[in-house]
């Protein structure tokens, strides 16, 4: 059993890398949040400029996976990604805004083209 | 419940999930590891991060920074969520549970849901999609890492490329006011200037400077 137990879990070193660099930097920013956002009021000016913030930090998020593109989507030329997601959002647009819709579009797209250059 | 499979999201989550377990097994990572770290850390992207930068023989400190760098969206996110979910009852402790699970998805989701449900049910709402969604990941992370050595490269790159296209259309579909729609579009088109400066944080400098002019623009629509 705890051999089992051991194998599941891996090293104890392994799971405190873990703990110092993937939970604790992550934990941080989450509780400061908790902290300053518990004071803050619904409406306020100063949280409409938190969230056009957050907004475009989540884009930055977007355009750095389109632009600089990890691991196996590198591999994908630029003018097909960026021609997936023009498709997809067309496919958005075209279908009054349906997730979905953008998603399957721009995922064809880049699968088929994907497909076809070999 | 409804929630949780309502939304495509979900079906994403479940992919970029397939593509971390995958990543955690070919990087020698335990089962174990990879799911403590789907549960403690909970954002896909730093876990994405934390692997490649460890499997790539990084140190631990490099890897903490990298990863604190990635997590300071966290931050805006959790403040913006919770005057949504406050009462004049609420205890901060009451909160923790929310700040945890807050991540991209369940930001997003915020914004569409909870003007339905009512104020004093929300943060046990926020519970049970956020918890919905763990286990969700939890399933797909195991599933990636068992699945990891079949896994194509066309089909990996599928996988990454659902991130991006998902979190477009539902951050446009949530843009009901301009200063969103403009941050949204600035943060897009500013990243890649950004990016020249190879600063290690571009994504912080072109997402408060996007941000920034955003509510600016709102500001000067407010006062015409």
């Amino acid at each position: 059993m705890s051999d089992i137990l051991s194998r599941f879990l891996g090293d104890w070193h392994a799971l405190l890398i873990l703990l110092v660099a993937g939970v604790i930097p992550n934990q941080i920013w989450r509780m400061l949040g908790l902290w300053f956002g518990g004071g803050i009021d619904e409406g306020s000016e100063l949280l409409i400029w938190v969230r056009a913030v957050a907004t475009a930090i989540l884009a930055g998020v977007i355009a750095e996976i389109l632009v600089q593109p990890p691991g196996a989507l590198a591999n994908v030329p630029d003018w097909l990604r960026y021609t997936a997601v023009a498709v997809g959002f067309a496919g958005f647009m075209a279908s009054r805004k349906s997730i979905f819709a953008g998603v399957a579009c721009g995922e064809i797209v880049m699968v088929a083209g994907k497909w076809w250059l070999g | 419940m409804r929630s949780i499979a309502a939304t495509v999201l979900t079906l994403v989550l479940f992919a970029t999930y397939l593509g971390i377990g995958a990543l955690a097994h070919d990087s020698h990572f335990s089962l174990g590891w990879a799911l403590a770290s789907t549960v403690f850390v909970w954002a896909g992207p730093a876990q994405i991060i934390l692997i490649t930068t460890l499997g790539s023989g990084a140190t631990v400190i490099q890897a903490a920074i990298a990863v604190t760098v990635s997590a300071v969206r966290l931050f805006p996110m959790v403040v913006s969520v919770m005057p949504m979910l406050r009462t004049p009852q609420t205890k901060r402790r009451h909160l923790i549970l929310v700040a945890h699970l807050t991540a991209i998805t369940l930001w997003v989701e915020c914004f569409r849901f909870l003007p339905q449900v009512p104020r004093d049910r929300r943060i046990a709402f926020i519970h049970g999609l956020g918890a919905g969604l763990v286990l969700v990941c939890l399933m797909a992370t195991s599933v990636g890492y068992g699945l990891a050595a079949n896994l194509s490269q066309l089909f990996a790159a599928a996988i990454l490329m659902l991130t991006p296209l998902a979190f477009l259309f539902s951050t446009a579909r949530n843009s009901r006011e301009l200063s969103d729609v403009v941050a949204l579009i600035l943060g897009l088109l500013l990243f890649p200037l950004a990016a020249k400066l190879d600063s290690g944080v571009d994504i912080l400098i072109s997402g408060v400077v996007a941000g920034t002019i955003a509510y600016g623009v709102h500001r000067w629509r407010a006062r015409a």
